[in-house]
């Protein structure tokens, strides 16, 4: 395994591991929240069980969050240092404003956890609803940068060296409003389907149970509305990458030559070689319509540009076809809540949408990787597009293979502890 | 030190602040793994009392404590970004390693309070993250040590003209004397820092009288620690030494320093907690910012200075803005945290927890 390689593997494994826990630190502590709102508001005890045994299994994930994070912040140097040496001066402004809202969450969320009998409920509930704030912001600033990564702005480049730049200009640039919407609802829909999977299961199990009930009931509340609007974001996103990324947009899409009325492609398998996307279900017109709002725009093909700034087209392709597959069944089960709740039928006695609602439960997670897998790999041979390749901002250290089979090692490790940890808390509850 | 004074501009003060944050990182972080190395050589018959104590003294506030390191690397990656650039492609082994601490750190001690349902569960989690809480302040001592003595500046102007030697370009910098030497000043600076702060906080005397004889022992072993680094700086690290010794600031630094030394431990010995408490987070303030000093100019010596490796002066001044305003928030915030968790609790549920376990 090439160095390049290694540290490639090694930063996408960081990314892929940390961003199942960051989502889980965005919307637990909304569902916490609510849960001890509804204890304020109702009286029902229940609510109050609900608040402590989730911010009890948040506390381990939080944890598990804020180390993993901090190696990230480390490893965007150790990893790559000539991008850091670059960008350092543009990204460090949204990076200093994540810490100061990191900073803040991790504060009140010692006060929240550990408070309960401290502090009046107000002060309690205002810690909590902090801690769901500025997790929200720490989402903001970081995924600024990586929107700036995709979408440049606020920089000249003369030979190499940034001559003028603009922060502030770099913070608000193109990709920034979809990115950060398409992430936090991400966040939301993952997290609160998740949460309402795993009581669902247990409802199917043991039958009608008041602290799982509201517990499924109080997620989907969160997760419903987050899952129907994700794919009005996902549409945001792709007429801003259609028209700021179109390399991205094809290899995505798997579309070659550059056509009006281009045809959706749903499935497939990308042929570099042959310049063709073979085995795929084309809807007429479908990639135009959806990009560009007009069934008759013109997509520009990979075709266009040279091969060697092709982003790895099967993963980038298979990838986005998993986002969008995950996130449409997850839109479908959550409507089929909402219609179902409308009706005024009650949700838990439905023994095949509980059963639906059970198995989308890993959907939002599995969707968010492969979303990330999407921007990430699709940005690629660039780590800033158009002015910085990834294979030139690789640290000089050789021997890389280790550190990543080390960290490899230690995520894995985790992840199986956590999953063991997570189902004795679960446990607990029943 | 009027020269310092006469060439204060905005990189030096976001240099001071860069030291201020890491500083906060050393009274607060570091006093948490300085806790962990007391669980790790706890013993006697209350040794799990001593274990209870520092896990509730830890719980609400490592967090919040640990985020001065991110808040410490974004300043010099933004503000600094060819020092950092250096420091991280040389130190890439011991950064990696003491970033291994960090995770195993942490997560042992969430899996630990929370997650471990037998005795040996929590046994085997306690010695993770002990053992962790060692291999952390180690390898930031290291670092620093390493920093110090030259060697990473010299490296990485070797890296940047040519193919170099593995070893000589990213193992021998940090791996001599010198910087193992400072790596053990600093685990032992965070242990003396930890035991201060666990006698003061104790839940009772028998339990401060222990945490009181370790901050005192530890006190003897900073000195002798501190005292050999000294001597090896002499050759490891001969602007440090220079600085330390020779330089205008040097002795009234040192006079203080020792001042701080004595009334921590006159204080230890006549169990006037309080002010141990603020003398012995002054003796390691004032031996931080003599390393600072002995170095500066130079973030990295002798490649990069304060000012000819800062950021631009847009990225500086919206730094500036932003460290100020973040700290304007977050001082409030921090104070409450530490006045609301100044005697130690059990987390929720954990009480009841143990309870159970004990009955079964």
């Amino acid at each position: 395994m090439s160095d390049l390689l290694a540290a490639r593997t090694q930063m996408a494994l960081s990314l892929g591991f940390h961003i199942i826990f960051a989502e889980i630190g965005i919307a637990m502590p909304l569902l916490m929240v609510l849960a001890e709102w509804r204890w304020h508001r109702t009286g029902d005890e229940t609510y109050l069980r609900l608040a402590k045994r989730w911010a009890k299994g948040s506390a381990v994930l939080f944890a598990v969050g804020a180390v993993s994070g901090t190696v990230l912040s480390f490893e965007l140097g150790l990893l790559w240092p000539r991008f850091m040496k670059f960008a350092g001066p543009i990204i460090g402004i949204p990076f200093s404003l994540e810490g100061f809202a990191f900073f803040t969450e991790a504060i009140f969320l010692g006060v929240y956890l550990y408070g309960w009998n401290k502090i009046s409920a107000r002060a309690h509930m205002t810690a909590g609803v902090i801690v769901a704030l500025s997790g929200a912001a720490s989402a903001v600033f970081v995924v600024m940068v990586n929107a700036w990564m995709n979408t440049p702005t606020g920089v000249t480049v003369v030979g190499g060296e940034i001559t003028e730049l603009d922060p502030i200009a770099g913070m608000f640039n193109p990709s920034t409003f979809q990115q950060v919407l398409h992430m936090l609802i991400a966040a939301y829909a993952a997290t609160a389907l998740a949460v309402a999977g795993l009581h669902a299961a247990i409802l199917r199990k043991k039958g009608d149970m008041v602290f799982h009930r509201r517990a499924m009931m109080l997620a989907l509340a969160v997760g419903v509305p987050a899952a129907i609007l994700q794919p009005i974001s996902g549409d945001i996103s792709a007429r801003v990458v259609a028209r700021w990324q179109p390399i991205k947009l094809a290899s995505l899409e798997g579309h070659f030559e550059t056509q009006a009325g281009a045809p959706l492609r749903i499935g497939g398998i990308p042929d570099a070689d042959a310049g063709v996307t073979r085995y795929a279900l084309e809807i007429p017109k479908g990639l135009s319509l959806l990009a560009f709002h007009d069934p008759n725009a013109v997509v520009i093909g990979l075709k266009k540009f040279s091969r060697e700034y092709w982003p790895p087209l099967l993963p980038v392709h298979l990838a986005f076809q998993l986002m969008v597959g995950l996130g449409t069944m997850m839109a479908l089960v959550s409507l089929w809540v909402a219609i179902t709740y409308f009706r005024k039928r009650d949700i838990v006695l439905d023994r095949k949408l509980l059963l639906a609602i059970a198995i989308v439960t890993p959907f939002g997670f599995i969707a968010t990787e492969a979303g990330w897998t999407v921007t990430e790999v699709g940005r690629q041979p660039w780590v800033v597009v158009g002015l910085v390749k990834t294979a030139d901002a690789v640290t000089p250290m050789t021997g890389l293979v280790y550190p990543m089979a080390l960290f490899t090692l230690l995520y894995i490790g985790l992840s199986a502890i956590v999953v063991v940890v997570m189902h004795s808390i679960i446990g607990e509850a029943t | 030190m009027n020269g310092l004074f006469e060439s204060l501009g905005l990189p030096e003060v976001i240099a001071g602040l860069m030291v201020v944050a890491l500083n906060a990182y050393a009274l607060t972080g570091g006093a948490d793994f300085g806790g962990g190395v007391w669980d790790l050589l706890a013993s006697g018959p209350r040794r799990d009392a001593q274990r209870e104590q520092i896990a509730e003294s830890l719980a609400p506030i490592w967090e919040a404590n640990h985020v001065w390191l991110i808040v410490v690397v974004v300043v010099m990656f933004t503000g600094f970004p060819a020092a950092f650039e250096q420091i991280v492609i040389v130190l890439h082994i011991p950064l990696t390693l003491m970033l291994v601490g960090v995770v195993l750190r942490g997560s042992a001690f969430v899996f630990r309070s929370y997650g471990a349902r037998t005795t040996v569960a929590r046994a085997r989690w306690g010695g993770v993250f002990s053992v962790a809480s060692v291999v952390t302040p180690f390898t930031l001592g290291v670092t620093i040590g390493a920093l110090a003595s030259g060697e990473v500046g010299a490296a990485a102007r070797a890296v940047e003209a040519g193919p170099v030697a593995f070893r000589q370009a990213f193992v021998a910098p940090w791996l001599g004397l010198f910087p193992i030497t400072t790596g053990l000043l600093a685990l032992v600076l965070f242990a003396f820092l930890a035991a201060v702060y666990l006698a003061y906080g104790a839940k009772d005397d028998e339990l401060r009288e222990i945490f009181r004889r370790r901050a005192l022992a530890s006190a003897g072993v900073v000195l002798l620690v501190a005292l050999a680094a000294l001597v090896l700086s002499y050759r490891a690290a001969p602007r440090i030494a220079q600085g330390v010794v020779g330089s205008s600031w040097a002795l009234p630094l040192h006079v203080v320093t020792g001042i701080a030394a004595v009334i921590a431990i006159v204080a230890l010995v006549k169990r006037r907690y309080g002010a141990a408490r603020i003398a012995a987070a002054l003796q390691v303030t004032f031996i931080l910012w003599g390393w600072v000093l002995s170095q500066y100019p130079f973030i990295v010596p002798e490649t990069s200075t304060i000012r000819d490796g800062a950021a631009p002066r847009e990225t500086l001044s919206l730094l500036f803005i932003g460290l100020a305003v973040g700290t304007l928030l977050l001082a409030p915030s921090l104070r409450y945290l530490f006045r609301l968790f100044a005697t130690p609790v059990a987390p929720e549920g954990n009480r009841a927890q143990r309870h159970r376990r004990e009955q079964s």
